[in-house]
């Protein structure tokens, strides 16, 4: 028996910390593992007794690159503890914001982390030599994103407008008007960029996949809602504990979100929310998604690109309207008194499905916290992606830095955000015996 | 340095959003990469190249004992190290187990706590090796960190300013939000960089660049007090992404001895 481990010491382009190892015994498979070696920062333990209100700050530290996801999550899962109502303004607001991280992630995403994959290029910089126009206008993409946080939200990262209850204060409304002609462009050169990117060489890889995500309330997963589970079932909120839980498995030293009751693998993210909600998208996103021939459901996880493309124009169509909307009214702000109780939101980080849940008292303080980050939500399915994907290499090539590569791909593709990962474990790693 | 200098950029214990603000530079980014040569960024690029560099920009705390032992390797393969970000240069919100019980809180929030390999500590970069330059903010500010890098590459230190984010206000013409509203602001003891966004949105700042040089932190907490703010907000204001750094944490302690003392 020859043992023989093909090791990804650290895995780039993505946020966070992590690795990858292949375990084969005599040529053949015999597990893959995703390492997740970021340590813990234990964010649910110490946000326990502060005051409520810190939450959408603190809770955004967990990411740098996802922040409103955390910000929009805490906010709305507190004030179902609170009994807060907001208003129709402030969720106007809300789904803004949230584009304005859709946008930034995926341009991104697509431009510097994940495109270069397609062309052999080592990075976003790299591949620019090469499209220099498509990277560039990439970078506006991803730039005009930020500006619309800048102005919802003080700045792109970590944004300190968002408050329980509404928003701290409106945007100016110069600012605003100031972005529309900015917004204008970047629908029509979302469009340009979608197209490009479905022209990719894409590896002729298919899997089956249950899809998850937020199924807003007749409009496409944003940042409320029900939770979808498949094409046919359909879950409030509140009872997505009784339907997924939280794992240590016997093949992965990392903790993983499972369906329950047959504790199986499930699919977040781009490719979820499309495959189960394709007829909610806005019209322009809708109208390109059929000239490209995005295949329904998309099974094939390298093509999570494209989907990511289709929910570029689709965040770009979305902000437009609202902007075109004019600045909101009202107060900005819903006031309330602390009261003890529970709740729970989920929204959709430009990665997947984000699950909070808080307790508070009556003094208006944390009792608990309960945070499930999109990337634990994939992570066992993109180990099972990993798995079929090296055996199948290993018949056609003996290449252990082909395979390697070609797996870290398939995981890039995923855009998994490995700071997000709060209940990833430190690995002790053994050899194989 | 006569050629393109080479920059590292290392991940601690952290959330990504400093190294991210390198990224979010996207009028700058591909100029920026004309004048340095990043060499090792493993977020941006598959292309990893070992040292030596001449600046390293690291980013986040030390939480583990293995990474206290990248950071000395990196340091020795550093020309300038420069810290980038709140949990890089005073140990960020994961130095607030200094408050708790790790062990305890490790059992909260994980299953299976023998598998967690964490110091009861989250400490700054400044107290493992030594430090060039020091960058703040959470995140900090990509015109700052362009600014930094520049200056490094044609040999200069970097300057800059480090007075109260309070007088930014001023220079803004915002409103004070402690004298219209007395609201607890930490803007008078901050340190400036981020542009004072927080009043301008009509908030308190919440410190997140962390305390000035010569901060009189006693003055604006006995103040706060006479507002009418008591320790179960003021400690938690102070306690936030800076809380270990020394002017902070002084007076955040003070305060809640102050409390246990007067509950007794
Ligand atoms: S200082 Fe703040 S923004 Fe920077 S890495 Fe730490 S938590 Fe993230
Ligand atoms: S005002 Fe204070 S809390 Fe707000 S961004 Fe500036 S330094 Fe940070």
């Amino acid at each position: 028996m020859s043992d023989e481990l093909v090791d990804v010491p650290i895995l780039t382009r993505v946020e966070g910390e992590g690795a990858l190892t292949l375990r084969l015994r005599d040529g053949k498979l015999v597990d893959a593992q995703l390492r997740i070696y970021e340590p813990p920062r234990l964010f649910e333990a110490l946000l326990r007794g502060r005051p409520l209100e810190d939450a959408p700050d603190i809770t955004a530290r967990i990411c740098g690159i996802c922040p409103v996801a955390y910000q929009m999550s805490a906010v709305h899962a507190l004030e179902m503890a609170l009994g807060v109502m907001i208003s129709p303004e402030i969720r106007r607001l809300r789904r803004l914001l949230y584009c304005g991280e859709w946008i930034e992630s995926h341009a991104l995403h697509t431009h510097l982390l994940q495109a270069p994959d397609f062309f052999d290029a080592a990075s976003g910089i790299e591949l620019a030599q090469r499209f220099p126009e498509e990277v560039t206008r990439g970078l506006q993409l991803k730039k005009f994103g930020n500006r619309l946080l800048e102005m919802l939200g003080g700045r792109a990262i970590h944004p300190i407008n968002v408050a329980v209850g509404g928003f701290h204060r409106w945007p100016p409304r110069a600012e605003w008007d100031a972005l529309i002609p900015s917004f204008e462009w970047g629908l029509e050169a979302a469009q340009a960029a979608a197209r490009w990117v479905a022209t990719f060489p894409f590896p002729d890889f298919e899997q089956d996949y249950e899809s998850v995500c937020v199924a807003g309330p007749g409009e496409y997963p944003f940042n409320e809602g029900d939770i979808a589970i498949g094409p046919s079932m359909t879950i409030p909120v509140a009872e997505y504990e009784q339907h997924f839980a939280e794992r240590q498995v016997a093949h992965s030293t990392a903790l993983q979100s499972v369906r329950l009751p047959a504790e199986t693998a499930y699919l977040v993210g781009p490719l979820a929310r499309i495959n189960l909600q394709r007829e909610h998208l806005r019209p322009v996103a809708r109208r390109l998604a059929d000239e490209i021939g995005f295949e329904n459901p998309c099974r094939n996880p390298y093509r999570a690109i494209v989907a990511r493309g289709l929910e570029l124009v689709q965040a770009y169509e979305e902000a437009l309207t609202i902007l075109r909307e004019g600045v909101p009214r009202g107060p900005s702000r819903i006031s309330y008194t602390p009261r003890a109780g529970q709740g729970c939101a989920a929204t959709e980080a430009p990665r997947g499905l984000l699950y909070h849940h808080y307790e508070v008292d009556d003094a208006g303080r944390l009792v608990s916290a309960r945070i499930i980050p999109p990337t634990s939500q994939n992570q066992g399915q993109i180990e099972n992606d990993l798995r079929a994907y090296a055996t199948r290499q290993l018949l056609t090539t003996t290449r252990r830095d082909v395979i390697a590569t070609g797996c870290e791909r398939l995981v890039r593709s995923y855009d998994p955000c490995i700071s997000c990962a709060t209940h990833f474990l430190k690995v002790r790693w053994e050899d194989a015996v | 340095m006569s050629q393109r200098p080479r920059v590292a950029v290392a991940k601690f214990t952290s959330c990504d959003g400093c190294q991210l603000s390198l990224l979010d530079a996207e009028d700058d980014l591909l100029a920026v990469c004309e004048r340095v040569e990043l060499a090792h960024f493993a977020e941006a690029s598959s292309d990893l190249q070992p040292g030596p560099y001449d600046v390293a920009l690291v980013e986040g705390s030390i939480t583990t004992e293995h990474d206290a032992e990248r950071l000395r390797e990196l340091r020795r393969q550093a020309r300038y190290l420069v810290t980038i970000g709140a949990c890089a240069t005073s140990g960020g919100i994961q130095a607030l187990r200094a408050w708790g019980d790790v062990g305890e809180w490790v059992e909260a929030v994980y299953p299976t706590p023998a598998f967690i390999d964490t110091l009861a500590t989250s400490t700054p970069i400044a107290e493992h090796v030594l430090v060039d330059f020091e960058l703040r903010g959470c995140p900090i500010s990509a015109k700052q960190l362009v600014t930094v890098i520049t200056a490094l590459a044609e040999g200069r230190r970097p300057k800059l300013p480090s007075h109260s984010v309070c007088l930014d206000c001023k220079r803004r013409g915002t409103v004070c939000v402690v004298v219209a509203q007395g609201t607890a602001c930490l803007g008078p003891v901050t340190q400036t960089g981020c542009g004072a966004i927080c009043p301008a949105y009509n908030r308190g700042c919440y410190g997140c660049y962390g305390p000035m040089p010569q901060a009189n932190g006693r003055r604006l907490v006995d103040q706060f007090q006479r507002l009418g703010h008591g320790a179960d907000r003021l400690v938690p204001l102070l306690r936030n992404f800076n809380a270990a750094a020394p002017d902070f944490r002084r007076e955040s302690e003070r305060l809640e001895q102050a409390a246990d003392g007067g509950a007794s």
